[in-house]
């Protein structure tokens, strides 16, 4: 990617109708992204595949509870041809150069081969070692819930034009009123409202200062990043840290299973044998995707995002509008909240939230403002934290420090950044206070 | 941001005798904001003291909130509502009292006539502050070309480790120590800095996403280097680095008692650098055309690419110099929490200066006050230190909502809020 393409269309290819004129690349950038595949096919190749610390086998289980569905693959055989796969496709690149479109395929590609090459060098360390499979995605899950939803309230308020960097603080008063409700009422149903409600009030703060008051919208997320901060470790400490028995003790959520879906070996367990709040993530991952895309509700959303003017000139209420997104954008990431004290752990800390808005954020710009794209960003990031939690604990052929495994999702969000998504573009008016003539 | 200004053409072409501003003409109504900059924007000043009053009296309903006492004494409220009162304001009085006391003068510990017991509330304050100022600048540094840096936790991480480790592993004579130190620490904090630049520029990786990445990546880092040993203390049971040597550490400049450091010196030549860079030189002024219109500049002939990376390098510079003044001035060994949330609290004193260089000082000052009493509160009176932190979101957001502030105090309106002409959003 290079300069070049910095008007390459938006985020939703659905309504682009022209064909994007692709500019050629420059042989500079050809040569240098041609020659890091390379050196990663290289990687794989020499470092998992041909060294003295790899050994034969790399066993994968898939379920504890059925033996037979585990796989296990040569670990030095199956790192030498993936090794090669790459290092082809990245020679290919230097030589001929892959079509703009190809080379993100070739991205991806590579990305796989090596995570699966890592993975049979990893798990073969010691004979007997094997790596749960089941597990792993499970711990990606869990990691993925909370930054799924912070991302659906970040597409809900940047698709109606309000920037909100407030995500975080979101989450964490969703947190914290989820865990003192949830141990107020000594119900767990009535704390996920409290944490929606206690979001939707940051959430009103962001839409009253940004509508009403104009205020620059990245100040306004920092600062009410801050003041959620602020708050809520100030109520901790005074109120809840004294009174711990009374209001942070709440109960967590038993896991539902579904009856007969929970029974499908594999994604059975995976997915349906989880607890209320992810499920409502289901259903709000499936409702953002439908009704921004194909409701009236989404194409107005998507209006006043875009070009405010000409939706207020056809008689869409803007200003109504944004209120009622942002609102309900900062309930969703009260959700979020809600999943990290009473749907996971129960109690509330300090900073519990610990910057995962900002991963959200993140997953947002990475998915370019469409639900499904910042879902597979915050998927993305949730497997590869859970590798790099699952490889902390394994065995592997050369021990790695567990602080440097554990840099792992953070480094490959960059690479994926910088390799895959490049430039994205907001939506149009994102950001831009619209004042009614 | 454009389209409220955009508008106002159309107004001024059309005026509407019904609200009084809307009498003046556009060009008139910029000429009367810009004597109200040129003369101080007393305004403003004014905006800025009712918002820390307004912040101040919010935070007092917390302290009374939070207050056993005034918890003890609302219980029989309708029975004697007035002992409620008196305690919450007993407890809002000893609160802000001890507020006071460790930021500014301390009427107790200045009774016994030593230096430290007169000055030191002042330089708890100017040692809170130095890298809250450095850190600012470095903010505003990058807002004025467009760019959000989120990555001061990394950068002061990376400047720290980097001026710690020179500190500790090498052995120079004075002076010459101290200087590779700072030096080391620019560096260190450039690097990680001019990372996210060089990606923006190469890849069009937006900075938001890879500062806040690359934050984690610097905090592991760090974790992992304080287990490493050469690294870390002996007998490795903490995580805790080697101690800086005497010779690479920033002179104190208010003798060994107080902790106030020549960090300050630093910081204050350093805004100098800042608003010079910005005010005076051909750099400074392609880094705010590339900030106030990317697309302007490139026409104009202007590397937007080159711009990105340049003042990325010198906004994890300011972050690196930062963490020196943790590590060679505040503290004397690296541990896990080194950068102490200076990287976040950085964005809002840089918000709360208007992304200039006079205005950050004074905010980092006022930050320090804010947190070096906080310290005294929570010691003295038990009210947990984050009421500081509500205070200073609640001064930012005020001063940033001139429009509230003046409805709540019924003033006239002048002038815009800040941020107005900082941080633009995601398409730059």
């Amino acid at each position: 990617m290079t300069a070049t393409d910095a008007r390459t269309p938006g985020p939703d290819s659905e309504i682009i109708a022209h064909e994007v004129v692709e500019p050629p690349q420059s042989l500079r950038s050809r040569l240098g992204s041609g020659a890091a595949l390379v050196g990663v096919g290289l990687v794989c190749l020499v470092l998992f595949g041909i060294s003295e610390s790899a050994r034969t086998q790399a066993e994968f289980v898939l379920n504890p509870d059925h033996p037979h569905l585990s796989v296990t693959l040569p670990a030095r055989w199956s790192s030498i041809v993936l090794g090669v796969v790459v290092a082809l496709l990245g020679a290919w690149q230097m030589a001929r150069g892959w079509s703009r479109r190809g080379i993100r395929t070739v991205i991806l590609v590579s990305l796989l081969c090596f995570v699966v090459s890592f993975l049979c060098w990893a798990v073969s360390g010691a004979p007997g070692t094997s790596f749960d499979l089941l597990g792993l995605l499970q711990a990606t899950i869990v990691t993925a819930v909370p930054l799924v939803l912070g991302a659906l309230a970040g597409v809900l308020c940047e698709r109606s034009g309000v920037i909100n960097v407030a995500i975080e603080g979101q989450m964490l008063a969703g947190a914290f009123a989820g865990a003192l409700v949830a141990s107020i009422a000594s119900n767990g149903y009535v704390g996920i409202i409290g944490a929606m409600v206690a979001g939707g009030l940051i959430g009103l703060l962001l839409a009253v200062f940004a509508i009403r008051y104009l205020v620059n919208q990245v100040v306004l997320g920092v600062v009410l990043n801050v003041f959620a901060l602020g708050l809520t470790g100030f109520a901790y400490d005074a109120l809840m840290q004294p009174n711990t028995e009374s209001l942070n003790s709440p109960s967590t959520f038993d896991p539902i299973a579904v009856p007969l879906l929970s029974k499908i070996p594999i994604i059975g367990p995976l997915l349906f044998d989880a607890n209320i709040i992810v499920y409502l993530t289901y259903i709000l991952i499936v409702v953002v995707d439908v009704a921004l895309f194909r409701s009236r509700w989404g194409l107005r959303t998507r209006a006043i995002g875009e070009h405010p003017l000409a939706a207020d000139t056809v008689g869409i209420k803007v200003l109504a509008m944004r209120y009622r997104n942002v609102v309900m954008g900062g309930a969703v990431a009260g959700l979020a909240g809600a999943f990290l004290t009473i749907g996971s752990i129960g109690g509330f800390s300090r900073n519990i939230s610990s910057g995962k808005g900002f991963i959200a954020l993140a997953a947002v710009i990475f998915g370019r403002w469409s639900p499904r794209g910042a879902i597979a960003a915050a998927l993305l990031f949730g497997f590869t934290d859970a590798v790099a939690t699952v490889l902390s604990f394994t065995q592997t052929p050369v021990q790695i420090p567990s602080n440097i495994l554990l840099m792992l999702p953070y480094l490959v969000t960059v690479f994926a950044v910088a390799g895959l998504v490049g430039r994205v573009q907001a939506p149009a008016a994102d950001g831009e206070p619209y004042v009614k003539q | 941001m454009s389209s409220p200004k955009d508008t106002t053409a159309e107004q001024a072409a059309e005026p509407r005798p019904d609200r009084p501003e809307d009498r003046v003409t556009e060009p008139e109504r910029q000429r009367r904001r810009g004597r109200w900059a040129a003369t101080g924007g007393a305004g403003t000043v004014a905006v800025t003291l009712l918002a820390f009053v307004a912040a101040m009296v919010i935070g007092a309903v917390l302290i009374a909130v939070a207050d056993p006492d005034t918890q003890a004494a609302s219980k029989y409220f309708f029975s004697y509502p007035w002992d409620t009162f008196t305690a919450a304001g007993r407890a809002i009085g000893a609160g802000y009292r001890s507020l006071f006391e460790g930021a500014i003068f301390n009427p107790n510990t200045a009774a016994n006539g030593t230096l430290s017991g007169i000055l030191g509330p002042i330089s708890e304050t100017l040692v809170n502050a130095t890298p809250l100022i450095l850190g600012g600048l470095g903010v505003g540094l990058a807002f004025r070309a467009g760019l959000f840096n989120i990555g001061g936790q990394g950068q002061i991480i990376l400047g720290a480790t980097f001026a710690g480790y020179v500190g500790f592993a090498w052995h120079l004579p004075v002076g010459i120590h101290l200087l590779v130190g700072i030096v080391a620490g620019i560096i260190g904090g450039g690097v990680w800095g001019g990372l996210t630049g060089w990606l923006k520029a190469r890849t069009g990786a937006h900075e938001v996403i890879t500062t806040i990445m690359l934050n984690y990546v610097a905090l592991y880092l760090l974790q992992y280097l304080l287990s490493v040993k050469g690294f870390q203390r002996p007998p490795y049971g903490q995580a805790i680095s080697n101690v800086v040597d005497g010779n690479a550490r920033l002179p104190h400049l208010l003798g060994r008692d107080l902790r106030l450091h020549a960090g300050l010196i630093i910081a204050l030549l350093a805004a100098y650098g800042v608003h010079w860079l910005l005010t005076r030189s051909t750099l400074g002024f392609r880094l705010r055309a590339v900030g106030a219109n990317q697309f302007a500049a490139r026409t104009a002939g202007m590397s937007v690419e080159r711009s990105y990376v340049i003042v990325m390098l010198l906004s994890g510079a300011l972050f690196g110099l930062a963490g020196v003044s943790q590590i060679l001035g505040t503290n004397s060994a690296i541990t896990g929490d080194i950068d102490a949330g200076i990287g976040f609290d950085a964005i809002t004193v840089a918000l709360l200066g208007r992304g200039k260089a006079g205005g950050i000082v004074w905010a980092g000052l006022l930050f320090g006050a804010l947190h070096a009493g906080g310290v005294q509160m929570q010691a003295s009176t038990g009210t947990p230190i984050d009421l500081v932190v509500v205070i200073q979101s609640l001064i930012v957001l005020f001063i940033a909502a001139p429009a509230l502030i003046r409805a709540l105090f019924r003033l006239r309106a002048t002038g815009g809020g800040v941020g107005q002409q900082i941080a633009k959003g995601w398409n730059g």
